[in-house]
């Protein structure tokens, strides 16, 4: 199963420059024009499934304005080899 | 401590070493470069920071961050130097950090000459750099003072977060003469709370010049121009010299004020009752004493060495009360003695009204007196 | 044993550094200028200076730098940062000292503060951002704009008969036997950007270590002097400023390979 990660973009921070739907390898992320942030930009969001939580978005984004959160992939506890 | 046999330069260095002084930035200029000598040789030996900057540009701008640091730090130079510090002067002001500034004056403008002058006079005094700022001008007229006020200008300077200048002329800092150093005070334990030390267990310091919103900075203007009243009121300073039964007063500071004693001394000799005031603080400057002063005396001589700056701060003093007159000599030029007292005598002579061209009537008489070769 | 059916776990994979405030920043969007604030942030925080880190921000677009750092900062005059910074640094050697310069300020009125601060080995860290242009002033002919390159004054592209040649400073500075680590990287993509996260690293190393004089350049895109939009300003970094200033290594102190 891909591992499952996801966005959270900061409304006061996102400037709309959009150097995250661009970057994005997943093409998941673009900017959304039915909201404004407080300071009159068109925020970028998450549209679709598939964000891998890779970060890519957060490392170009110029404001700092996005947190990437990540499932942590979840491996079966082995048994000791002795058991 | 016993007196010794000090030269200027090395003396007011010395001075400013035992004063607790950190960190020394500077740039080599006659004749104030055996300042940056002294403190060469002696900063390392006591672990304290010096730097030969790459200009006077970047020597203020290195006082300007170890002044922000907290520290007790200052530079020395000479005229066209300071010049070039002025921008930094100006921020520093702006930041209202704490910083001592000797100027060692030469003959100017320009290039000039490396002779002594008191040509900067209006760069000390009215700010020199830009914006609304007051500097605080100590003048000595001794190596003594210059040492006694290098002490005080530190404490000035941090008493009112203020730019403090100790302005000498090329006499003062090449001279040997017997004076006394003070002894060598303790480094203060703790930084004051608004230095950048590192935002450790505290909220963050910024310390900057920058107010970028007008009303902001018309509040940090009327702080600045309440804290010079403040220096106005309390730090007034002059020494005066056989002034009480004066008839006639000679206003002059530094080696003026210096040279002019001589003569005084001569002319009541001859029965000319003179005597002498030296204002020690040129900003803020003794307005109410020179006014005092022309309530009593029947006319006054301002001696400077340049073309009548303090002149025109005397002459606002005086407000028309009695006339005023002036000489002076430029250039790297200083007067002697009988120069002075042949104008004490004409002026005491002198009968008519009020003068409001003093320094055109001087600047007739200076052609002269350089056209005789004198 | 059996094996256990655990929760998925979630982890943050990037957050906003704690040496950032919580103010939005002045630059215009999609300017590279908060991608380098961040770098340096996150740096400080992953190196654990925050605490005895001093910063000196210069005149240009990045003079309020001082308010979205959460440390000590003091705002220096145009191009004078690096003798502040020096100022700073001789008297308080213990803590950690850096600059944020733009080319105008650095590369320009700033020239001689820089040599001289590399030359002198101060062991201050500088961040230098080289976008090819005047930012703040509104897109003036920057020492570092390429030749042909239109700005606002130099309207029909710079005459490098009139007005000369790009300034390289990493180049310069190399030379400089008081330089530890002298390196030029780039913003334009998230390969090359945590390119540039390593070298303020090892830039900030470099200070620790006593190793001299250390900057690390790095080239920035100004969307809206360059009068492009955010992404193809990044590949106007990529394809006309990376050949006119070669990323690499200009000068690395041996100490610092191990």
């Amino acid at each position: 199963m891909p591992v499952k990660g996801w966005i959270e973009v900061h409304d006061l921070h996102c400037k709309g420059c959009a150097l995250c739907v661009s970057a994005c390898p997943q093409d998941v992320i673009s900017l959304d024009m039915e909201r404004l942030t407080p300071k009159g930009y068109h925020p970028a969001h998450l549209i679709a499934d598939g964000c891998t939580g890779c970060a890519i978005c957060a490392i170009v984004c110029p404001d700092a304005a996005i947190t990437v959160y990540r499932e942590a992939p979840v491996h079966p506890q082995k048994a000791p080899a002795s058991a | 401590m016993a007196k010794e046999l000090l030269k200027g330069n090395e003396a007011f260095a010395e001075a400013a070493i035992r004063a607790g002084c950190e960190g020394f930035f500077g740039y080599p200029i006659t004749p104030s470069t055996e300042f940056l000598e002294h403190m060469a040789r002696r900063m390392p030996q006591l672990g304290r920071a010096f730097v030969q900057a790459e200009s006077e540009v970047a020597a203020i701008n290195m006082v300007y961050g170890a002044a922000c640091a907290g520290k007790r730090v200052m530079t020395s130079s000479s005229s066209p130097g300071i010049s070039l510090m002025m921008e930094g002067i100006s921020y520093i002001a702006g930041t209202e950090v704490p910083a001592v500034i000797v100027n060692v004056m030469r003959g100017g403008p320009g290039l000039g000459n490396i002779a002594p002058s008191q040509g900067d006079y209006y760069q000390m005094v009215k700010g020199g750099g830009h914006g609304d700022y007051f500097p605080i001008v100590l003048a000595p007229a001794s190596v003594q003072e210059a040492i006694d006020f290098i002490s005080l200008a530190f404490d000035l300077a941090e008493k009112y977060l203020n730019i403090v200048y100790v302005i000498a002329d090329g006499n003062m800092g090449q001279m040997m003469e017997p004076a006394e150093l003070p002894p060598m005070r303790e480094l203060p334990k703790e930084p004051p709370a608004w230095a950048v030390t590192g935002a450790k267990g505290r909220k963050p310091n910024i310390l900057s010049s920058i107010y970028i919103n007008p009303p902001d900075e018309e509040v940090t203007n009327i702080r600045l121009v309440k804290r010079w009243l403040e220096i106005e009121k309390n730090e007034i300073r002059f020494s005066e010299y056989l002034m009480e039964d004066a008839e006639f007063a000679v206003i002059g500071f530094g080696t003026a004020g210096r040279v002019a004693t001589t003569a005084i001394r001569a002319a009541r000799q001859e029965g000319i009752k003179v005597g002498l005031f030296r204002p020690i603080t040129l900003a803020p400057f003794p307005k109410e004493q020179v006014a005092e002063i022309s309530r009593r005396v029947k006319r006054i001589l301002v001696v400077e060495m340049n073309s009548g700056m303090m002149l025109e701060d005397v002459a606002a003093a005086v407000q028309g009360r009695v006339p005023v007159e002036f000489f002076g000599r430029m250039g790297g030029v200083t007067p002697f003695p009988d120069e002075i007292l042949d104008e004490i005598r004409r002026v005491a002579a002198n009968k008519r009204p009020v003068n409001w061209n003093a320094r055109a009537e001087w600047i007739a008489r200076l052609e002269q007196i350089v056209a005789e070769g004198k | 044993m059996m094996t256990t059916p655990v929760k998925p776990e979630i982890q943050v994979v990037y957050q906003r550094p704690d040496s950032f405030t919580d103010l939005t920043t002045h630059y215009c969007p999609g300017c590279t200028h908060g991608i380098a604030h961040r770098l340096v942030a996150e740096v400080i925080d992953e190196m654990g200076l925050r605490e005895k880190s001093i910063g000196v921000a210069p005149v240009g677009c990045s003079v309020f730098a001082y308010k979205y750092f959460n440390m000590d900062f003091v705002e220096a005059a145009h191009g004078r940062a690096p003798a502040m910074a020096t100022g700073i640094k001789r008297v308080l050697p213990k803590n950690t000292v850096f600059t944020y310069q733009g080319d105008g300020d650095l590369a320009s009125i700033g020239m001689a503060e820089i040599i001289h601060a590399a030359a002198r080995g101060e062991n201050i860290t500088v961040i230098f951002i080289n976008n090819a242009i005047y930012g703040m002033t509104g897109g003036q002919m920057a020492p570092t704009t390429l030749p042909g390159m239109k700005t606002t004054s130099s309207p029909f592209g710079r005459d490098v008969e009139l007005s000369g040649y790009p300034v390289r400073m990493c180049e310069i500075l190399a030379t400089m036997e008081g330089a530890g680590y002298i390196v030029r990287r780039s913003l334009h993509d998230a390969k090359h950007i945590r390119q540039a996260k390593k070298a303020i690293r090892l830039a900030f190393e470099t200070q620790e270590r006593g190793l001299g004089f250390a900057m690390v350049e790095l080239l920035s895109s100004c969307p809206t002097n360059w009068e492009i939009n955010p992404h193809e300003a990044l590949d106007f970094i990529a394809e006309r400023m990376v050949p006119v200033f070669p990323l690499g290594d200009y000068k690395v102190n041996e100490e610092l390979k191990h």
